[in-house]
């Protein structure tokens, strides 16, 4: 943070006059954007904490004249909000665990092992990675309904535990290892299970950090597949717990509302405290 | 002439085998996560999505293969005299072409902004605003601006109220609920871009600037024949992978709209997943199949496009 700060010093000093008259609209600028972005997560959170009544009340309070946590306790109360989040959090951590293993082991074939069809397969890798979700689902469920695994986890989790953008960001990780110190484990006699697991995957931390992190993002965001595939309020995960409240209760915004954040809050929080990871993903498998 | 040209690559195999060991097998156990995920969960379901669209299966055939008929194009057929799958055709169409601009201007207006002689911290503190939107659950944000937009509980309109404009029931009108999911999904994605957009512009070398300069271009021409061509491929990659989501927007209108108010929000995903849900699964893999292929067919179009010019 300070290291920061100081440069921000050092910034506006060098700016000439005319680029100091120039950022200053586009300080204003962003700031105005800025309030758009933010005023319905603010307003959303607010509101939240008022009673139904004040919640419809006109004029509009912007803080809660009264404070109340009823919302969240009606939440957890009425529509088994605890259970869909306990499944949400299960769901997350199995796909998170699942794809740092997986996406790593098949990044490091593709990075650094020769076999034959690896341009074809790695192919493949990129088709999956271009497949809607949507076009897939009806298929997917009557495979999943076959296995026997509709309305469980594993029937959840299984068509995601190696996603292809985290195979495509450990490839390109790995790539960057030197070939010089997998050489030499090699010479040493080392099997590929022990290079992988005792020099790669070690060396893979910060890859690692952004792969779980954009995981968990993805699976707890999730609607669609879980929506198709948890049948009964025991197995909802959050969005899709929520998903069917709002149909249901179509008016009762306090409830409602209060299940947005506790959807919302748990990866903004991440969010904020880790955005590095985040935005480093994205710009990294974005654009190669 | 193939003789020749094989004779030394054949002589020269044993020396790759003593430096690099063949091992071959293990690289297949390393992919083999991978490959059988990809078949048994995509490609096998891809396929097997485009023979049921030319079946009459539905949710009760699961247990009974043998009650499934083939009816030949009979789903697609169909498909293009239904008028609530030509109105979500339509409806896609219109919100892919008017969300897709309006993202990336954002985008591309706040990257350049952020670009601007902004110092660091305030620029990341910006950056991570603009991109939250991006990252948190589309279901709760669409709960949370259904709210927002209530005619009497939400804000919006008791905001209008105050300076006198009678706010419409935005979302049960014909006439504003998709545009009002247009400016939400733009409002949600321009982040994404603007971080894309934000890093190609920080790769731009300083010299072609410099070399403008010298050449007197104005600002407006600067932009024009400097950063705009040095972003084309950042803003390919945007458009793409964009159009790609875009096509296939369903959580909003779900939980918005649940597609009404007479099918103006209903999109070909959620046409699809009604489908799904009356199990009328041969109906419903054809119309996946049909929205596959255009999605396909458009970000091939639009590389095409974008390497020529």
């Amino acid at each position: 943070m300070k290291r920061r700060a100081s440069s921000f010093k050092a910034d506006s000093g060098r700016e000439p006059r005319s680029a100091f008259g120039r950022s200053r609209l586009a300080y204003a600028l962003l700031t105005a954007g800025l309030l758009v972005v933010v005023f319905p997560f603010v307003w959303t959170m607010l509101a939240s904490f008022k009673p139904e009544g004040e919640i419809r009340q006109n004029p509009p309070t912007l803080l809660p004249a009264e404070w109340t946590t009823s919302n969240y306790t009606g939440l957890f109360e009425r529509m088994n909000m605890g259970t869909a989040f306990l499944n949400s959090a299960i769901v997350a951590i199995a796909l998170v665990v699942a794809n740092l293993l997986l996406c790593s082991m098949v990044g490091y074939a593709f990075a650094k092992l020769r076999f034959r069809f690896r341009n074809t397969l790695f192919g493949l890798v990129m088709v999956q990675m271009m497949v809607p979700a949507i076009v897939v689902m009806v298929p997917q469920f009557v495979l999943i309904a076959k296995l026997g695994l509709v309305n469980t986890f594993l029937g959840i989790v299984l068509p995601f535990i190696v996603a292809p953008l985290g195979i495509f960001m450990m490839r390109q990780f790995i790539a960057d290892i030197p070939d010089e110190l997998i050489q030499a484990a090699r010479v040493d006699g080392a099997r590929e299970f022990r290079i992988f697991f005792s020099i790669v995957l070690p060396l893979c931390r910060p890859a690692l950090a952004t792969l779980g992190l954009i995981t968990f993002m993805t699976s707890w965001n999730n609607f669609l597949w879980p929506a198709v595939v948890a049948q009964s309020e025991d197995m909802y995960t959050l969005p899709v717990a929520l998903a069917i409240f709002s149909n249901a209760q179509a008016t009762q915004y306090g409830l409602l509302i209060a299940g947005a954040v506790v959807v919302v809050a748990p990866i903004l929080l991440l969010f904020l405290f880790l955005q590095r990871y985040f935005v480093q993903g994205i710009a990294s498998t974005g654009l190669k | 002439m193939a003789v020749t040209l094989e004779r030394p690559a054949l002589k020269e195999k044993p020396s790759l085998k003593i430096r690099k060991p063949r091992n071959s097998w293990v690289a297949w156990i390393f992919v083999l996560p991978f490959v059988i995920v990809f078949v048994v969960f995509w490609a096998g379901p891809l396929l097997a999505g485009l023979g049921m669209s030319f079946t009459d299966m539905r949710s009760t055939d699961v247990r009974d293969p043998l009650a499934v008929d083939v009816v030949g194009v009979e789903n697609y057929l169909r498909l293009f005299t239904d008028d609530l799958m030509r109105k979500a055709a339509l409806n896609t169409l219109i919100f892919v072409v008017t969300t897709l601009p309006l993202t990336i201007a954002l985008g591309l207006a706040a990257a350049v902004a952020l670009n601007s002689g902004i110092s660091r911290l305030p620029a990341a503190f910006f950056r991570l605003g603009y991109y939250t939107p991006y990252i948190t659950s589309i279901i709760g944000i669409a709960v949370a601006w259904r709210f927002l937009l209530d005619p009497d509980a939400g804000p919006v309109n008791q905001f209008l109220a105050w300076i006198g404009i009678d706010g419409p029931a935005w979302l049960s009108d014909e006439r504003t609920a998709l545009p009002v999911i247009i400016v939400m999904t733009a409002w949600r994605s321009f982040g994404f871009d603007m971080v894309v957009l934000l890093a190609a512009l920080q790769g731009i070398p300083k010299e072609l600037y410099e070399a403008a300069d010298i050449d007197g271009a104005g600002r407006w021409q600067r932009f024009r024949s400097v950063t705009v061509p040095m972003l084309k491929p950042a803003l390919l990659f945007c458009t793409v992978y964009s159009s790609i989501g875009f096509a296939q927007f369903m959580e909003e209108p779900l939980v918005m709209t649940r597609g009404g108010p007479a099918g103006a929000t209903t999109s070909a995903s959620l046409a699809i997943y009604n489908q799904f849900g009356a199990g009328a699964y041969g109906y419903a893999g054809a119309a996946a199949t049909v929205l596959f292929t255009v999605i396909v067919a458009l970000a091939l179009l639009q590389f095409r496009i974008g390497r020529r010019s």
